[in-house]
């Protein structure tokens, strides 16, 4: 036990990292680590047991000596899951869910791992395995068998960079010099600071496009302290791996953007909430922060501040989508179950801890790193005259280039589709699935606010992708991802599957799809967060541009008081039963 | 020193103070705002049921979250809000198992409340049967996993005296589920676990030999409703004509305990009005095996269990103009359906190979060219048929068959009291 005591969590807030530490020694959480973590907090068991069952990647049983997690993302599923998947079960005996009888590999499948551009991928004990097909998967568990490391022998992420706005546009993906921004904020007060943040109009990438200037403003304004400065590194949305490629190629610039946002709030303190999926980027993140303290850029009197101090840290998810959603990000920080909280309060008032939080996302400190290097008026000569800036996309799916796109507010659907060389498009998955479903008629429409809004995933599918099979894993996904904690989002998507479902095995009516419109609205209406309500906005909209497809997928003639019902499927158990 | 102010409700102007709950208030005022997760004393409220949902200045939103403040206007009674509503119970119904005659909470259940104050007959959505254990492991309490409809109050409100939870959520999605944590459980006093139990606003919490409610008539949600004015369910459709023809009935039980047909017999005097007015073609009431004519109304008594009771069912829909759904059972599955959440074979091999009485390998399971057989679960009527109408309630009260009938036969108007609108 000796060493064990050592894992065990002094503060609720390291609840994850001992979790972390005992599935990492053990390759699973023990009931005697649930003990020990119950007991070093003064929590009940229950309550340990239901932080670590909300994450998916704890584990209460043995999850192999190798735990393989298959992405089943709809990229994923397109690019050939499906055999990925046999070869898997085939070469390690396991099925998917289990271990095999040696209790070597562990098969799981998990939800988008930030690598559709070279899917279908894998982690194997959280290094990535990309661009998979049978024999690779073959050679890969040869190799693992024979006692090879997955640290050694996993896939070098390329970043599939293809394309940056001309010279004097890009704002992301131009030369970077550490510190080059933060030498500039001796100038500036913080009032000043945020008067030049909003300024450059810099509002949040992730999707909602709340101003940073007025957030930081907000929190600036709080008496209560410390204050702290969270930076929201769990990019989940299916489809979406910018925020990888950024803090890949640019961890410092993340790093400063955090720092100028602590000096303007006044916080000393700042966290990268990182999903797991994403360890692998970790050391080159430890690595900056390092390189960040011994250049002074962190630590005491930052950049030469005098009284302004400075510290990062990174805190790791555990595999939950939610989390993205910044108050379930915030329990998720503090050791709790990543249920998003109610609208009571912003993070800015009360957030990390309940104290006044600045939560933005990787790409949004990026922004605000490079308005204070390269100012405003810079920021205001790119994208489009109402919506200034540029955004990085992450395009994947039917296309020939594949990759990471910073392109500028305005650029239309059409544009893009040019640039990453898609022959055949039928139709596009903006924002991921809870953003908007775009058909061929619309790729004039400009990606922006107040046209196409985009938190950077797009998904292009071409004609031989199925609408179904899309949507029917969209939904899946909904499933295993909400919270479970109000009514319509929990059960909702649960009983869109199920008719989901009958509308695949051909006993559909077109009534049905009008309950998929009433029953997507209610949720929508009433769901207490914005998974539930944005769950299925691309159905209802699938729905509405593609008729003619739902349409073939109901035959009309069979419309009367008798429904369809498949006895020979019902009754099948039966037989066998009494055969 | 609180604010005077003043909020609108249904154009209807309220004083009241500032920042308080707006569920409260409107309470206080006579105004129903349905709410299950709501509890006066958890601060801030849970807001997980979402039953509240009103429009809240323009924008819907859980009324129990929201505080008053000057000018607030609220919108509880619009057709559209009273139909997502009801469509949340229904999910809750959907989504948990809820086999109310069977349920010790029956009548003092906040869920099943819900369902009388909103007239939920039946759920729009599928039910799911998902497969859920019951907890007997506590000491004092059992767990009723099917029940749970995860409003939350048990995790934030039972604590031990040294404030530790003996609830909380695990899993997440729609695999979430209450756990209890034994050790903390066995610490609390009698009167603890029974304020646990009395917390719960469903079955899924219950104290071992204190479970069982007060007889019929005398539990909280038996006879009358909250509201000012009770609440009336109107027949939503009247497909009969007032010509004085004699009509016809046809009547069924398929995968029912013929409960239902006790009931349709209690119309007492009734009936005999009723045979005047009406033949009865097949129908076990008469022992008529085969029906002779089209008939008017077919009421339909338990769900679909076996490839007979799909033929029937198929056969009523067609020489039926109206088809009734009468009782739980044909409605959802009711009381059968509880085999819906295991295996068939699972059922079999338990009821015909490895029960008590069975020797081994002397039963065998019955099956033959003469004998239906087995579907892989009861399925509900609507599931197979389009169904017109549907009475409530295990078995529904006579009177409220006795309304029906007569409404669709002659389309006269009828409301159904709250006293006769039942589950269980
Ligand atoms: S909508 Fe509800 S259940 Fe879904 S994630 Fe949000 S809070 Fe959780
Ligand atoms: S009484 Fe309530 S808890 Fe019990 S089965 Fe009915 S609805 Fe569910
Ligand atoms: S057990 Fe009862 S109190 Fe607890 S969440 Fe479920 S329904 Fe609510
Ligand atoms: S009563 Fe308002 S959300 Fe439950």
């Amino acid at each position: 036990m000796g060493t064990e005591n050592n894992l065990q969590p002094k503060k609720r807030t390291e609840l994850l990292n001992c979790l972390w530490a005992f599935q990492n020694q053990h390759g699973y959480i023990r009931d005697e680590d649930v003990a020990a973590c119950s007991q070093a907090l003064g929590m009940s068991q229950v309550e340990i047991e239901g932080v670590l069952s909300f994450y998916h990647f704890f584990h209460r049983q043995p999850a192999g000596q190798f735990t393989i997690y298959l992405n089943n993302s709809i990229i994923s599923e397109c690019k050939g899951f499906e055999r990925v998947k046999e070869a898997f079960e085939k070469e390690t005996g396991a099925t998917f869910g289990g271990l095999d009888p040696s209790r070597q590999f562990g098969l799981f499948e998990t939800a988008c791992i930030g690598l559709s551009d070279q899917e279908p991928a894998c982690l194997i004990n959280f290094y990535p395995f990309t661009n998979l097909n049978t024999l690779k998967v073959k050679s890969i568990i040869a190799q693992l068998k024979q006692g090879a490391d997955p640290a050694d022998i996993c896939d070098e992420v390329p970043d599939n960079l293809r394309h940056v706005p001309q010279a004097d546009k890009a704002i992301y993906f131009r030369p970077y010099h550490p510190g080059a921004a933060l030498q500039k904020l001796k100038d500036f007060s913080p009032e000043s600071l945020i008067e030049e943040i909003t300024r450059s109009k810099i509002s949040g990438m992730g999707g909602a496009f709340y101003p940073t200037g007025k957030k930081w403003e907000l929190c600036r304004q709080q008496p209560a302290s410390p204050k702290y400065i969270a930076c929201n590194a769990d990019e989940g949305e299916p489809g979406t791996f910018k925020d990888r490629v950024i803090m890949n190629a640019l961890p410092g610039l993340m790093l400063e953007g955090m720092i100028i946002a602590g000096y303007a709030v006044g916080s000393a303190h700042g966290i990268i909430y990182l999903r797991a999926e994403y360890t692998w980027l970790k050391p080159k993140l430890d690595m900056a922060i390092d390189q960040f303290y011994r250049m002074n850029l962190l630590g005491k009197n930052v950049a030469g501040i005098n009284g302004f101090d400075f510290d990062i840290h990174i805190q790791l998810g555990a595999g939950s989508y939610v989390c993205g959603q910044e108050t379930a990000m915030l329990n998720s920080m503090e050791g709790k179950r990543g249920e998003p909280r109610t609208r009571q309060f912003f993070p800015t008032e009360k957030g990390y801890l309940g104290l006044p939080t600045v939560v933005n996302n990787v790409e949004t400190f990026c922004a605000a790193a490079r308005a204070l290097e390269l100012g405003a008026d810079y920021f205001l000569n790119t994208g489009h005259p109402d919506f200034p800036g540029t955004k990085v996309l992450s395009i994947s799916g039917d296309c020939r280039l594949p990759g990471i796109y910073e392109i500028e507010w305005g650029t239309s659907v059409k544009e893009v589709l040019e640039l990453c060389q898609a022959d055949d498009p039928h139709f596009i998955q903006l924002s991921g699935p809870s953003g908007e479903c775009i058909s061929m008629k619309e790729i004039d429409r400009k990606i922006m606010k107040g046209d196409l809004p985009c938190g950077g995933s797009f998904m292009i599918f071409n004609k031989h992708r199925d609408l179904l099979d899309i949507m029917m894993n969209f939904t899946e996904f909904f499933k295993s991802e909400s919270c479970g904690v109000c009514t319509p989002c929990r059960a909702g998507n649960f009983i869109v599957q199920r008719k989901l479902e009958k509308i695949a095995k051909g006993l559909a009516y077109t009534t049905d799809f009008d309950d998929l419109r009433e029953w997507g609205k209610i949720m929508r209406m009433t769901s207490r967060c914005g998974l539930g309500k944005a769950a299925t906005q691309s159905l209802l909209m699938a729905l509405d541009k593609f008729p003619d497809y739902f349409n073939s997928k109901v035959d009309n003639q069979k419309e009367g008081l008798n429904k369809e019902f498949d006895l020979d499927r019902a009754v099948a158990e039966y037989e066998r039963f009494t055969n | 020193m609180t604010k005077k102010i003043t909020i609108t409700i249904d154009g209807q102007k309220i004083e009241t103070e500032e920042g308080r709950n707006l569920v409260t208030v409107a309470q206080e005022k006579g105004i129903f705002i349905p709410s299950l997760c709501y509890y006066e004393h958890i601060d801030p409220p849970l807001g997980t049921c979402r039953v509240c949902t009103c429009n809240i200045n323009g924008r819907p939103g859980p009324a129990c979250m929201a505080k008053t403040a000057e000018g607030m206007e609220v919108e509880v009674y619009k057709p559209e809000l009273e139909n997502t509503r009801k469509a949340i119970v229904e999910m809750m119904f959907s989504e948990g198992n809820h086999f109310c005659p069977a349920c010790e909470k029956s009548g003092n259940c906040d869920l099943q409340h819900m369902g009388y104050e909103m007239g939920v007959a039946h759920s729009r959505f599928p039910h799911l049967f998902k497969d859920r254990l019951i907890d007997f492991n506590p000491k004092r309490m059992v767990i009723e996993h099917n029940r749970c409809v995860k409003c939350r109050r048990c995790v934030e409100e039972v604590l031990t005296d040294d404030k530790k939870q003996v609830f909380s959520f695990q899993n997440r999605g729609n695999e979430t589920v209450v756990g209890i944590d034994y050790v903390q459980e066995a610490k609390l006093s009698e009167a603890q676990a029974l304020a646990a139990m009395n917390i719960c606003p469903t079955g899924a919490i219950l104290v071992r030999g204190k479970s069982m409610a007060k007889p019929f008539g005398d539990r909280r949600f038996d006879m009358t409703s909250v509201r000012k004015e009770e609440p009336k369910i109107f027949a939503q459709m009247t497909k009969g004509n007032d010509s004085f023809e004699k009509k016809t009935i046809a009547t069924i039980s398929l995968a029912g305990c013929f409960g239902c047909h006790m009931s349709m017999l209690d119309i007492d005097l009734g009936l005999l009005d009723l045979i005047e007015l009406v033949d009865f073609d097949k129908s076990p009431l008469n022992d008529i095996k085969e029906f002779s004519k089209n008939c008017d109304i077919g009421l339909i008594e338990g769900g679909c269990c076996n490839s007979e009771n799909i033929e029937v069912l198929r056969e009523f829909r067609k020489k039926c103009d109206l088809l009734v759904t009468v009782g739980e059972c044909a409605i959802w599955g009711g009381l059968p359906a509880m085999r819906n959440t295991i295996p068939l074979g699972e059922c079999l091999e338990e009821a015909y190979l490895n029960c008590l009485t069975c020797e081994t390998g002397e039963y065998i399971i019955p099956h033959g060219e003469e004998l239906p057989k087995i579907l892989d679960k009861v399925y509900a009527c609507n599931e197979i048929v389009e169904i017109d109408y549907h009475i409530p309630g295990c078995p529904p009260t006579a009177n409220h068959i006795w309304k029906a009938v007569k409404n669709l036969l002659w389309g006269e108007q009828f409301s159904i009291l709250y006293s006769e609108f039942k589950y269980d």
